[in-house]
């Protein structure tokens, strides 16, 4: 089947299988950035953005979101790279595989929240499973991007 | 130290939070055939027929394997050195199935879909035999799980399949039983330590191709690429010159990557096929069928005279292997080893024990690896002894720890598999640790306890811990150094970087020597073919043992660039000086890059590469004491973690901040263990716990504040004076944890995790006690 939306900004068609959910269609296209950690809707890391909202791209059929819009970090590099600074200077990041789904967690936390505490940080991203990091200096470094940008 | 001992931020970190590819499956072949495994639905059975017929008819299939089809050649996926101490008792495929999710058959096809409706069609006849599923009843239980032939140790380790014994082992310091007797107070207590999953975010991922030179590629998700080389090619019969395996980025292992889990597979198919293949376990298969943490009961006998002296210790454990005896004896061993050293003034020491066989998931590496589990019982016993002694369990740790220029006998008996290796604790900061750690937590205010409102209590717990650097005399690293024109350099070391940073330290350590910047040290890790041997990032080797090799690379490429500037400049080598930018010789003078294009382009051409290595001969272990404070509600035993506090010893930290990331990961996994995270299997030995939803791992809103600092110490020995930091973070929050909830309750938990529920019957039980004695 057909479905067209726009990946990062940019409208496109792709040729699915009906029962296809939106985590396969972008790793299929190289949107590496988008990871598989459970494929049950578990742990955060294929976190997309659909519409500018966070969700997990393993439990959205594509066929489903004709028109709407897709952005992972591959359409975020700047802002992305910003919050890495913090990431980078806090100790932040290990291995690294849930850090992209975060990322984008983080952006849409800053849309929605002016001044977050910590605790509404620490739950807006309490699905955004890490087990290296112990959370902590991710906290930190969150805690500091949302400062910077404000 | 101008790059050492200063943040810096991981070089890699930037780049794969935007994304860019770097992972095992970022990297598979976009035409790789999809492998899938058939996993028995039995926790032990006979495979007495296997029909792949309808299986090898369906489009798209590319080859169906079984038993029928691959080499019956022992092996372990442990991947460990050569010879590996754990038992040969692994075929790629067997008859016999050993724990429900156990491999029966492997297919690869063109598409995912595929692979999984041929799996439907592959008929199985089973024989149903009987599980073996406690234990503490596998020594004599009429079971067999490895009746078959062809197994075997690779020298002796205890290995008596025919009583579903994978190890067993006994050593003996001076006369427990007597020095026991002669004690003003003895204890005895039976610890329980649950299996637990690695659960790292990156499911287990391989893939294999072919390449133009007609050799075997395997790109996998691995802490030990050299070992998955070996491994394949002495299983598999390939030699050792047509494997290449190249370790991409890792996302996360703590011990569940030092195995091989998926690598056979793809390397057969592709194999057989030709064709490139892949296979990533889903998040089931991770949880079912790759690891977890050795179950284990400790029984414990602590004995001290009345003025606090420990006096004896006698241990005896039980560990559960599950199904394959990977990594039985070693990790049984750390539980000794890497935690009975802790109180070396001790008149006698015994450690003995059996590893079992049992029909649940194999039991591997694990972060800790035996240090956790032991150090939960010795420091729980610790403090029982204190309560018996009437003794501040400080002062207590005080009198009687290790401290620095000391030793234990300890280390000279007990290695990991074999002998050990005689050491002085030439840095041992623990004194340092826990008299930080009581400031830190305010001890001295809460200790034991502090009643916050009617019902609710604040109350601290501690324990110490002590882990290794390395394997002495087996883990070898090594490091090669290339330098380029313009003056920047090439890091190629086999040290495997898994997330825990140590491209990052291991280039901060090449800079610091090379008096250069971090971004002058373009480092690449790891492949057999392009980087030097490394035995892989386990046993808290990377820093010390890998730094080392870097270290010995980075002082030959820095005399190599003197004797080249010498010869520039005409002068004799005593006279140069080099401040890593500029060569200088009196007036005369060259700069690092116009050396190195000349080097290149101009005169006396030739490469300029350095190799080192390094075998550690010790294995210098860091320290730490953990502090934890709680609040614990009485009426119902739910509580929640405050603050965590550690105090860490692991020599210089190359890099602070990766350092504390490492201590910090590591207290929060312990937390995991110490407070809910538990594997827990129904009564015919299938797994519950199989998905993030019912085996929970702690978030972002677990705990509440950790405080961690690192004591001042330089070990001569290793790299700027720095010692391992992976695992002893781990160590010390179910001890911790217990001795709190002691602290508030009076009730002592003995088997992990410590639930609310087990709090809550323990004060019941103890509120019957007073109510009966009340009554007598």
């Amino acid at each position: 089947m057909k479905v067209e939306f726009f990946l990062n900004d940019r409208k496109r068609q792709f040729d699915v299988s009906p029962d296809e959910y939106l985590l396969e269609t972008l790793r299929k296209n190289h949107i590496t950035s988008v990871k598989n950690g459970c494929n049950e809707s578990t742990c955060g890391v294929c976190s997309v953005l659909l519409d500018g909202k966070p969700v997990l791209s393993c439990t959205v059929l594509t066929i489903r979101i004709e028109d709407q819009h897709v952005t992972t970090v591959e359409g975020l590099q700047d802002e992305v790279s910003h919050i890495s600074d913090y990431f980078g200077d806090e100790g932040a990041d290990q291995c690294g595989f849930c850090n992209s789904g975060l990322a984008l967690t983080i952006i849409a936390l800053k849309k929605e929240y002016k001044n977050p505490t910590d605790d509404d940080i620490k739950n807006y991203i309490v699905g955004n499973l890490c087990r290296c990091s112990g959370y902590q200096a991710q906290l930190k470094a969150i805690k500091r991007y949302l400062e910077a940008s404000k | 130290m101008k790059i050492v001992k200063h943040k810096t931020p991981s070089i890699d970190g930037k780049g794969i939070m935007m994304g860019r590819p770097a992972y095992t499956d970022d990297l598979a072949d976009p035409n790789a055939l999809f492998i899938k495994i058939l996993r028995s639905p039995y926790a032990f059975a006979k495979i007495k027929s296997i029909d792949v017929t309808q299986a090898k008819k369906l489009e798209g299939v590319e080859i169906v394997l079984t038993h029928h089809d691959v080499p019956k050649k022992s092996f372990t996926r442990a991947g460990q050195g050569y010879p590996e101490p754990s038992p040969h008792d692994k075929f790629v495929l067997d008859e016999y199935v050993r724990y429900v999710g156990d491999e029966v058959a492997c297919v690869a096809a063109i598409s995912e879909k595929i692979a999984v409706k041929a799996l439907e069609l592959i008929k199985v006849e089973y024989e149903v035999l009987e599980p073996v599923l406690d234990f503490e009843k596998a020594i004599k239980h009429p079971s067999i799980i490895h009746p078959e032939d062809g197994i075997h140790e690779m020298f002796p380790i205890g290995f008596l399949p025919k009583k579903n014994i994978a190890a067993s082992y006994e050593m003996n310091v001076g006369k427990v039983d007597q020095v026991l007797k002669d004690c003003d107070v003895v204890i005895e207590e039976s610890f329980y330590t649950q299996a637990q999953a690695h659960a790292m975010m990156e499911p287990h991922t391989v893939n294999a191709r072919i390449d133009f030179q007609n050799r075997l590629v395997i790109y996998t998700s691995t802490q030990t690429p050299f070992h998955v080389r070996r491994i394949l090619s002495q299983t598999l019969d390939v030699p050792l010159s047509k494997i290449r395996v190249i370790k991409p980025r890792v996302g996360g292992g703590f011990g569940g990557k030092q195995a091989l889990h998926g690598e056979m597979f793809a390397a057969l198919v592709t194999l057989r096929t030709g064709k490139a293949s892949k296979i990533t376990y889903t998040r089931k298969e991770v949880f079912e069928s790759s690891y977890t943490r050795h179950p284990m009961r400790i029984d414990i006998k602590l004995g001290a005279n009345q003025d606090g002296t420990l006096k004896a210790i006698d241990c005896y454990i039980l560990s559960d292997t599950g199904a394959y005896g990977e990594h039985a004896l070693t990790v049984f061993m750390v539980a000794g080893s890497k935690v009975l050293p802790l109180y070396n003034k001790v008149d006698a020491v015994r450690f003995r024990g059996h590893v079992v066989y049992t029909n649940h998931v194999s039991a591997g590496a694990y972060r800790g690896y035996g240090a956790i589990q032991g150090n939960f019982a010795l420091e729980s016993a610790i403090d029982i002894l204190c309560a018996k002694l009437g003794m501040d369990p400080i002062l207590f740790r005080q009198k009687n720890m290790i401290l620095e220029g000391q030793t234990s006998p300890i280390f000279e008996i007990m290695g990991e598999g074999t002998e050990g290796t005689a050491m002085n604790m030439e840095s041992c900061k623990l004194d340092f640790c826990v008299k930080r750690g009581v400031e830190l937590s305010q001890w001295r205010e809460t200790y034991p306890y502090k009643q916050l409102q009617d019902h609710k209590v604040k109350a601290v717990g501690m324990a110490i811990a002590m882990q290794g650097s390395g394997i002495p005399y087996i883990d070898m690293g090594a490091a090669t150094i290339k330098l380029n024109d313009d003056g920047f350099y090439n890091l190629m070391v086999g040290a495997t970087d898994i997330g825990q940073g140590s491209d990052t330290i291991l280039a901060q350590i090449a800079a610091e020597e090379l008096m250069t910047t971090v971004d002058k040290v373009i480092v690449y890790s790891s492949d057999s073919d392009l980087t030097p041997f490394d035995t892989g990032a386990y046993a808290s080797s990377t820093t010390y043992v890998s730094g080392n090799a870097v270290l010995n690379a980075a002082k030959t490429m820095k005399h190599m660039l003197m004797e080249e500037a010498a010869r520039a400049l005409k002068v004799d080598l005593d006279h140069i000086e080099f401040d890593g930018y500029t060569f200088k010789s009196a007036e005369k003078e060259i700069s690092f890059s116009n050396l190195a294009n000349r080097l290149y382009y101009n005169e006396d051409q030739k490469q300029l590469t350095a190799t080192g290595s390094y075998v550690g001969t010790k294995s210098p272990p860091p320290f730490m004491a953990g502090f934890i404070e709680i609040e614990l509600d009485q009426e119902t035993g739910e509580y929640e973690i405050m603050n965590y506090v550690s105090v860490v010893d692991c020599g210089t930290t190359i890099n602070p901040k990766l350092a504390q990331g490492q201590v910090e990961g590591g207290i929060v996994q312990g937390i995991g263990m110490a407070a809910y995270e538990e594997v827990i299997y129904s009564s015919k030995g299938q797994l519950i716990t199989n998905s993030f939803l019912n085996y929970k791992i702690p978030t972002s809103k677990s705990v509440h504040k950790l405080t961690t600092e690192f004591a001042e110490s330089y070990e001569e020995s290793g790299p700027f004076g720095a010692k391992s930091v992976g695992e002893i973070g781990i160590d010390t929050p179910p001890a911790a944890l217990a001795n709190a909830v002691y602290n508030a309750t009076g009730v002592r938990i003995t088997s992990l995790p410590i639930t609310p529920q087990k709090i809550y019957e323990g004060m019941m039980a103890l509120k019957q006690k007073e109510n009966a004695n009340e009554n007598k």
